[in-house]
Order: C-alpha cells, then structure tokens, then sequence
C-alpha cells in the first residue's frame, strides 16, 4: 500500500446567497498517494476549484459553509486545524496552489525579485542574499535561467508563459509535498501550455512533488495525469486511472465528453457529438442523479435516486491496471442492465 | 470574364494593417508600428470554411476584422463578392455590409446587456432597413431565433438571462440576421464549455449547409479547426507561414512553426501523449513592433540556416494547394 499523502472524506460545501443555496460540493471523497499525478476535470461551476478551496479552507465563510467531511493530510485533517495552523504549517507550505491567471496573481508593481523573495524572508526566515540565491534557484529550477538580472524584471516584462513559471517557483518556494494547479495553462497557447505540462512533469520526477491539476481540457489530462476524477455538478461521477477512463468510460457523462472532442490526429468521420441540454442548475437541491435531465441512457431509477460511487469490475481492472474504477451509474452501459 | 459565381467570394491581396503607436498628451508624435497583419493573401471559396490559426497576438483578430472594414486596411486589398469596400459607395456599401457579418469571441462581452434579445437581433434588421415595419421585424427575430436552437418565446429576455452557449447563439442569430454570404467567426466557442461546443459547431455547420455560407473560421483550438475547416492558414507574427488542405496541413504540415504548433496539441488519448515526440520551441514570440529581419520565425527555428536571417522566404505552391513560405522546404 502506498503512502497517503491526502484523504478526502465526503466534503460538502455549500453557499447561501440572496437566490438561495448553492450545492457547489456534495459529498466528494478521493485519495491522493504519494507522489501522484491527479487530474480532476468537469465544466464549469462543477465545483473543481471550491474542493480545491475548501481543502485549504480558502472558502469566504459566509456566504459560503463547509457543511461535512474530512481533509486528512498526513492523517491530520485540515478542516479541523485552526487558523494560525493553517497559515503557519498548510498554506503555501506544505500544499502550494497556484491560479489560472498569473497576470493577476503577480503584483505588476514590484519586480519578480520582491515577490520572490519577501515570502523567503519572512516566512522562512531567510536573509538578504540567502533569499536571493534560492530565488535564482528556483527561477532555475522553472527553467528561467539569467538569474539575478531577471530578479530585477517586473511582470509585464515576461510573457504569459514566463509569469506562469514564475507563480510555479513561488509556490516551489517552502518545498511543498502537494502542488494544487487550478486550470494553469487555460489562458496559455498550446506552445506554452506543452512547456508547463513537462515542466511539471519533471518536477515530479526529480523532487517527487505530488499534484493535483484541475482542467476542463481532457487533451491536457491525457498528457499528465496518472489518474482522474471526472466530477459533475458537485459529485464525482468517475474516478479511474487515466489509460482506462480513456479506454473504457463508464459514466454516460464522460462518454459524452470524450465523444464531443474533436482530434488533431485525425480525420473526421462525421459531425460531433454534442450533449443536449444546458449544465446543472446548482440552486436546487440535487436529488436524484445530477446527470439524468441530459442523459441518453436515464431509466426511471435515476430521477429519484442518486447513485453512488461504486467499484466496477472493469476488464481494465483484470487486465492489472492498478487504481480502482469507480463510476456513479445505475446502468452497465457495457449490458444496459441495472447496477 | 469569369462567371461570377466561380470567382472566390473573398479575394485578399497583400492585405496590410498596422497601428501607430503614438507618445504625448497633446503633441502626439508616433515612436513605432505594430505591424498586426503584414501582407496576407488568400482566397475562399463559395461555401468553403477557411480556418485561421496561430498563437495569441499574431494578428489573427486584425486580419478578420481588416476584412469586414471594421478596420480601415493600411494597404491591400479585400474583394468580397468582387467589389471592394473602399471603392464603394452609398446604398452599394451598404449592401456590400450586409453580406459580411462577423461573430464575436465572447459571448458575455458582445451582447449589450441593457438591450432585450429582440433589440440585439433586429439591430441589423433595422441598421440596413429590411425589413420597414416592426412588426415584420419582430417575426424575422423568432425565425432566426427557432432557427438557432431557442424559444421564440425568448424575445423580451435580457442577455443575462441566458447561458453562455445560448447568448453565443444569440450572437450568430444576429450575424444571420440580415442574411449574409460571409461571416468571420473569431473563436466563437472558445468561451464555451466542452459539451456547449459541439452544440454550437454543429449549429454553425447546419446553417452553413442550409444557406451557403462561407466562413473564415479563427481559433485557438487545432483540434476544432481540423475538425470544421475545409483550409487551415496558419499566421505567425503578421503573416501567413502556410495554408493547404486540412488533411494535407496535419497529416503533412511543411513549416517548421506548423510543425511545432501541431505537436504541441494536446491528444485525448494517454497512450498517445506518452508516445509523442513535442517540438518545443525556444524563447518567446517576438514584438511585431520589431519584428525579426528575414523570415520572422528565424530566431526560434530549429531548422534556420544563415541565410534565414537575411532573405524573407518567397510564398510558393509546394503542390498543389499547399503553400508555404520556408527557405528550408524543398
Ligand atoms: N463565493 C461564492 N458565492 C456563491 N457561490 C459560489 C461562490 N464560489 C463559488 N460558487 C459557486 O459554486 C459552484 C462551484 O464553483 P467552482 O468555482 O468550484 O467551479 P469550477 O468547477 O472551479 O468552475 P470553473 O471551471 O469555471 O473554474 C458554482 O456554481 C459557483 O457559482
Ligand atoms: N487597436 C489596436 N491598436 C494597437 N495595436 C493593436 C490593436 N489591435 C491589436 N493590436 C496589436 O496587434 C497584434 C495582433 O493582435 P490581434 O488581436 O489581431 O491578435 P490575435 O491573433 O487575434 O490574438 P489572440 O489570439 O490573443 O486573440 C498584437 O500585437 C496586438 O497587441
Ligand atoms: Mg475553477
Ligand atoms: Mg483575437
């Protein structure tokens, strides 16, 4: 059994607005081991980045409410640490995040050698020239070499894809074990965004930074994800390894994702796929499965009954493909018969 | 004489568009050109769907608009139908307008939020007087509105009221309104989730089939583009590096910087990804305020040779169809 770094257990989030609740969180749990590269995926408003939030307990309380659940990091749960813990040992130490737009992350007025820096002296208690030297190490280790000529650059100096590695050494900076990357490549061209991904690879590789990545680009998580939580209004709906959610989908949702993308690498055959139907409406509470209103597959069960989360035995799984693959479905879309 | 209809709809020639870039408050005085669009020349075709592509800032967005007339063209020239805008005048401009719409990248900034969706249609309706009584108008607005995937019903709704898949149809009711030949559709789903994509791809694929259109189709995602595209001209600072066949682009591309775009595109197959070889480019893309001497994408090419700094590279037909500008292509 591998080491677990960080263990969700039925996280709810939810926030109270003038036009009611919103169920942006309804129940997620997942593991993260040592070391690994998770991808979670689903379209906007899923609730991707406010399980992210919640962890971390970034969530604006109120309006928001983190209703249930656990967060064990190291088998310490994070949702019941107090503030000055948070801020001392979790936050930007242990587990770093970085956000989709760089531009507004980075302060334009100071140069990337303050903002590299500031966060080594105080809260590392480095001085002068230590913060210097490990600020030209970790532009190094972020591929910006040129070092201490481009401390003194300010942020509209760098390109997009530059203040991208930037944000990536900042949060490299106390030598956290989790790195949480919200969509850090959406606003990217594909140039830049195969830059990031081998980054981040290698970062893996040589430090053994464990990640979790959220995008809606299931090209991207094809690329550097070893496994992959597909969520949908709040819940996960799929969870597998990343060669067998590609090569057998089990939830009618992911099936159509993967079905409405069209390839680079091949000729179309035909028009696309496209799910009918608009997202969920996350201000009613859900009952019954999410999905159903757009689904092909929906049986009477599905509009009253949520399903769970559950272990399938897919032939992936006999073939010795490690994780387990669960799906929240009441159809075996591979018989049609009822789960 | 050619027959009309045989002709290009869309003809450009050595199309410029550049934009000072002025000093001073009072005294104005310019210190520079951004050279956005640099000498482009292509044609479309009665119907076809040319696709532009290219990274952010290559001029992607000035070509399309130089194209309507939204931008007066620095030099070059845009025939649309045969006739060029400059050249015309009075109620012919106004006809020559109609033909050509465009459809804007983001369907949240497009729409004005204080006009109900009747306004926002009718407004070309009213702009280029179609249709004369209100009335008439309001009947062509539920027709483009069944037409485009929503509910008649809709028609004194706020864009606010509707998502972003249904304001980006919005968008193209509009650009249908006053029943064009050519519309420039610069990234119309890249604001769009997944599953809304294929929905308004498919919505601009029938339309396209229904009435003839012809579209310049402008995007970020390759994957799309080879998907909806007839043509695919890729634009690296300013220029156009190559255009062919969509197969033949990525199944053949000749250009070193198409290469290195195609090989960056993310595959949604992990066993591919882990097999493919990326060509990753060094530095970053350079100013077009200065643009680099010779071919422009000398300085990142992993091909360049000597001479690649000094000589622009001539835009030659390889075979047919398939043109490229590149010393190194043989
Ligand atoms: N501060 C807040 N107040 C009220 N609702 C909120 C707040 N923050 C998030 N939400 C709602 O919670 C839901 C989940 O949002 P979340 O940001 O997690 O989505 P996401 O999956 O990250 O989407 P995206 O891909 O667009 O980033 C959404 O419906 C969102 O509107
Ligand atoms: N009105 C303007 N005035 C001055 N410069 C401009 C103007 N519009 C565009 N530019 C510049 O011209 C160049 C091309 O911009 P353009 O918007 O056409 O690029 P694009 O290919 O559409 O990029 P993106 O993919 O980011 O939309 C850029 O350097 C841009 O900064
Ligand atoms: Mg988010
Ligand atoms: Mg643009």
């Amino acid at each position: 059994m591998t080491n677990l770094l960080l263990e969700v257990r039925d996280l709810k989030t939810r926030f109270h607005t003038p036009e009611g609740t919103v169920y942006a969180v309804n129940g997620i749990s997942f593991n993260l081991p040592q070391g690994s590269a998770l991808a979670v995926v689903g379209e906007s408003g899923c609730g991707k980045s406010v399980t992210m939030m919640s962890i971390l307990r970034l969530i604006p309380i109120p309006p928001g409410q983190i209703v249930s659940g656990e967060a064990l990091y190291v088998g310490q749960d994070l949702l019941k640490l107090s503030e000055n813990e948070m801020e001392a040992n979790i936050r930007g130490k242990a587990i770093a995040m970085i956000f989709q737009d760089p531009m507004t992350s980075l302060n334009p007025v100071l140069t990337i050698g303050r903002q590299l820096t500031e966060p080594l002296r105080i809260h590392l208690g480095l001085d002068h020239n230590q913060a210097q030297r490990r600020a030209i190490q970790l532009l190094e280790m972020v591929g910006i070499s040129g070092g201490a000529n481009r401390l003194e650059s300010y942020p509209h100096q760098f390109s997009g894809g530059m203040r991208q590695r930037v944000m990536i050494a900042m949060a490299l900076a106390a030598n956290p074990s989790l790195l949480i990357a919200d969509e850090p490549t959406t606003a990217l061209d594909v140039t830049i965004q195969a830059q990031i991904i081998e980054l981040v690879e290698r970062l893996r590789r040589e430090i053994g930074l464990t990640i979790i990545w959220i995008t809606h680009d299931l090209g991207v998580v094809a690329g550097m994800a070893e496994r992959v939580i597909v969520m949908y209004a709040g819940y996960i709906v799929e969870e597998a390894d990343v060669d067998a959610l590609y090569e057998m989908p089990c939830h009618p949702y992911t099936q159509a994702l993967l079905a409405a993308l069209p390839r680079a690498d091949r000729r179309r055959d035909r028009r696309l796929k496209s799910i009918p139907g608009a997202p969920p409406n996350l201000l009613v509470e859900p009952k019954g499965c999410p999905f159903a209103p757009r689904c092909e597959h929906v049986r009477e069960r599905c509009r009253l009954e949520n399903p769970t989360l559950t272990t399938v035995s897919s032939s992936a799984a006999l073939r010795g493909l490690s994780g387990d693959h669960r799906v929240a479905c009441w159809v075996d879309l591979a018989t049609g018969a009822m789960r | 004489m050619t027959p009309l209809d045989s002709q290009p709809l869309v003809q450009v020639k050595n199309l410029t568009k550049h934009f000072p870039v002025l000093r001073g408050l009072v005294l104005q005085r310019q210190v520079g050109l951004v050279r956005a669009v640099d000498g482009i020349s292509f044609d479309i075709q009665r119907g076809e769907t040319l696709g532009l592509v290219g990274e952010s800032g290559c001029g992607k967005t000035t070509a399309g608009r130089t194209l309507l007339g939204l931008y007066p063209p620095t030099s070059g020239e845009v025939l649309i139908d045969g006739q060029d805008m400059r050249h015309t005048r009075g109620p012919e401009l106004m006809a020559l307008r109609r033909k050509a719409q465009i459809i804007f990248q983001d369907p949240y900034a497009s729409l004005n939020p204080r006009w109900t969706v009747n306004s926002i249609i009718a407004e070309p309706l009213r702009v280029h007087r179609l249709l004369p009584t209100e009335k008439e108008r309001v009947e062509r607005v539920k027709e483009l509105l069944r037409l485009v995937g929503l509910s008649p019903t809709h028609l004194n709704r706020f864009p606010h009221e509707f998502s972003g898949g249904q304001r980006q149809r919005i968008g193209v009711a509009r650009a249908l309104a006053s029943n064009p030949l050519f519309i420039v559709c610069d990234e119309p789903i890249s604001a769009l989730d997944v599953s809304i994509q294929a929905q308004v791809v498919n919505l601009l694929e029938e339309l396209q089939d229904q009435f003839e259109l012809t579209y310049l189709f402008i995007a970020h995602d390759l994957s799309m583009v080879r998907h909806i595209c007839d043509r695919v001209a890729v634009m690296y600072l300013g220029l156009i590096v190559e255009l062919a066949e969509r197969n033949e682009l990525y199944e053949n591309p000749l250009h070193p910087y198409t290469a290195a775009l195609l090989s960056a595109v993310p595959i949604p197959d992990p066993k591919q990804e882990r097999a493919r070889q990326r060509i990753l480019l060094k530095g970053e893309i350079p100013s077009p305020l200065n643009p680099p001497s010779g071919c422009r994408f000398h300085p990142r090419c992993p091909l360049a040779k000597a001479h690649c700094a000094e000589t622009t590279p001539a835009w030659r037909e390889i075979s047919p169809g398939h043109w490229v500008a590149c010393h190194e292509v043989a």
